[in-house]
């Protein structure tokens, strides 16, 4: 189980963007994180990943907890030993390098030959179009297929927890809900997600649990249903509103609602 | 995109290069055919020559690469740590001693064959080599990641001049031979004489080159190129950027010795000895790597060769024809045809081509 708790994270000493974020993800669910861009997804990704050095970031409070151990000062090899694996955000797949030569890149943490032969053949059933592609340069797969690289990549290390970054970005509804199946494949196969996603809709159709973020800290969380139902997730989230209704923009009053959150 | 795709249609630089090899290897051929027809030895004694000096230059070329590719860091340092492993071969093989101790080295008393002791010493030096590099890189270099790449440059400028004070403090100012058991004979073909030297550098680089091949498909070498291509992301998957920034420093600096111990023979010098001017080797092969690409390791290969070639005939066929040159300028003949090269392709023979917008 990865608990984080009261995570606070500060950029160049000075950038306050976590304040206080509290996610709990259960062996074996599905976790949906959403949040609007600059609420701080991202981050709290980097954070649990230990990719913050990079970005100047450090955990300033709180800590991430994963299985009982405190792994917030892990370096980010450590934490993918440890079963935490995550397909970044915008796919980042390595374009230079063959579709396999991808997939052995993400099995850098594996040692035992047939442990990885294992995940291999696992990736494949996963993803048959990607065997096909086998010795293609991942640059010239197309932005879904290069997504399914990405999460096979990921998926190489056989992770007990999986965080998607934002994996339905640039792409088509179709493969978007191509996506949702395989994670929930994925998810079948015990192995928990961590799904961070802007399109609320298509997250909180799969998760067990889910959070909203706003400006580095959690304003709402609970199960889809009542997410799905709470009038400002509709409003901000899935564009919905009572039917008929006539609006003017002025009557938004954005600031408001978000107060509400806030205090 | 419209432009994008309009620019791609007529983009001269996809072709440029084939025009530029065109034209380089066409003019190459009707002279070279001239002067085969006119003297067959020399023209042969020419081409091995010019393979040995290009084989030398791919060698060290093929160390700047490695390093670069992995930390986007023009290694400087590159010609002083040619000159360090040549200098530790010297030691061995030459004094006899563990190098800075008065211990003899075991290896020479082993008995057999002299080339067995000398291989043998040449796979110490090689290993002192590779942990100067491991030193380097950890001490020097790993802590500036992250930092602007012009000040890592800056600094492995620094650590060559303070490796060629070191080296030159041990070299003071006589020779100190490598005990190659080849020396400067070769076989002969016709009346001229082909060093055993220049077939010694050919199958070296070769081998480096068929090594490196291998290593970049290989596990280590795979994170090696994720890393090069994307650092975070390497990270991501659990690739230690560390270990892989302190492999490619250690190979690099193997490549560099080894090139080092070649630039002490002929045809790149006739000493067969470590001296002050051991550690220019590197600014030799500069251009080779730039004509390259600093990016790529077949761009090492080609950019060695095509210097060598370039400096060795003009050093031989145009400085008896045209006196007014002098006789040190097959020196400058690399930069010359780096700058061609360059005019035509901006980031080498085969550079990753720099996207930028401005």
């Amino acid at each position: 189980m990865l608990t984080v708790a009261n995570l606070e994270v500060v950029y160049n000493e000075v950038i306050l963007v976590l304040r206080g974020l509290s996610v709990e993800v259960p062996d074996g669910s599905i976790v949906a994180l959403l949040g609007a861009n600059g609420a701080g997804k991202t981050t709290a990704v980097r954070a649990i990943t230990g990719l913050l050095d990079v970005h100047e970031g450090d955990i300033t409070k709180g800590s991430v907890t994963w299985n009982g151990t405190d792994i917030s000062h892990y370096k980010p090899s450590r934490i993918v030993e440890a079963g935490i694996t995550q397909v970044m955000e915008g796919r980042r797949v390595f374009a230079e390098l063959t579709v396999d030569e991808n997939l052995s890149a993400g099995a850098f943490t594996v040692r035992d030959r047939k442990e990885n032969t294992e995940a291999y053949e696992r990736v494949m059933t996963l993803f048959p179009l990607l065997q096909s592609r086998r010795r293609d340069t991942a640059g010239y797969l197309s932005g879904g297929e290069q997504q399914m690289l990405a999460i096979g990549r990921a998926l190489m290390a056989a992770p007990q927890l999986l965080i998607l970054d934002e994996p339905s970005l640039g792409l088509a509804p179709m493969l978007i809900e191509q996506i949702r199946d395989i994670i929930v494949d994925i998810n079948a196969g015990g192995v928990s997600v961590l799904l961070i996603e802007q399109n609320a809709m298509m997250a909180l159709s799969i998760a067990h649990y889910g959070y909203v973020m706003e400006s580095g800290k959690v304003v709402m969380d609970g199960e889809p249903k009542k997410l799905l139902a709470d009038e400002d997730v509709q409003e901000f989230y899935l564009g919905l509103r009572a039917e008929g209704e006539r609006r003017s923009f002025r009557d938004v009053k954005h600031y408001k609602r978000r107060k509400r959150w806030l205090s | 995109m419209a432009a994008a795709l309009r620019l791609e249609a007529v983009d001269p630089r996809r072709n440029a290069p084939l025009a530029f090899l065109t034209g380089l290897v066409g003019a190459a051929l009707v002279f070279g055919a001239v002067q085969l027809a006119n003297d067959p030895g020399l023209f042969l004694q020419t081409f091995m020559k010019s393979m040995g000096l290009g084989s030398t230059y791919a060698l060290i070329a093929l160390g700047f690469v490695l390093i670069f590719k992995a930390t986007q860091t023009v290694n400087f340092a590159q010609g002083a740590l040619a000159a360090t492993g040549a200098l530790f071969l010297s030691f061995l093989a030459t004094d006899g001693n563990i190098p800075f101790t008065s211990v003899s080295n075991p290896i020479n008393s082993l008995g057999g064959p002299g080339w067995m002791s000398w291989g043998l010493n040449v796979i110490v030096a090689l290993a002192f080599a590779a942990a100067v590099g491991l030193v380097v890189e950890r001490l020097a270099i790993r802590p500036m990641i992250g930092e602007p790449l012009f000040s890592v440059a800056v600094i492995t400028l620094g650590l060559e001049i303070m490796f060629r004070v070191f080296n030159n403090d041990a070299v003071e100012v006589e020779f100190r031979p490598l005990g190659v058991p080849w020396l400067a004979n070769g076989f002969k073909v016709g009346d001229r004489l082909i060093n055993w030297s220049f077939i010694a550098a050919m199958v070296t680089a070769a081998a480096a080159f068929v090594a490196v091949y291998f290593f970049y498909r290989s596990r280590l070498g795979i994170a090696m190129r994720a890393v090069a291509f994307d650092q975070e992301a390497a990270m991501a998957q659990g690739v230690s950027v560390g270990r892989v920034f302190a492999i490619a420093w250690a190979a690099g600096a193997v490549l560099a010795a080894v090139g080092g111990i070649f630039a002490t023979q002929p045809p790149v010098a006739q000493t067969l000895s470590v001296d002050q001017e051991t550690a220019n080797i590197a600014f030799r092969a500069l251009p080779a790597v730039i004509l390259g690409g600093l990016d790529s390791a077949s761009g090492a290969l080609l950019g060695g060769l095509i210097v060598g070639v370039a400096e060795i005939y003009a050093g031989q066929y145009a400085a008896g024809n045209v006196s007014w040159l002098g006789a040190g300028y097959p020196l400058i003949v690399p930069y010359i045809v780096m700058i061609i090269g360059l005019l035509i392709r901006p980031y080498g023979l085969f550079g990753t081509p720099e996207i930028r917008r401005v």
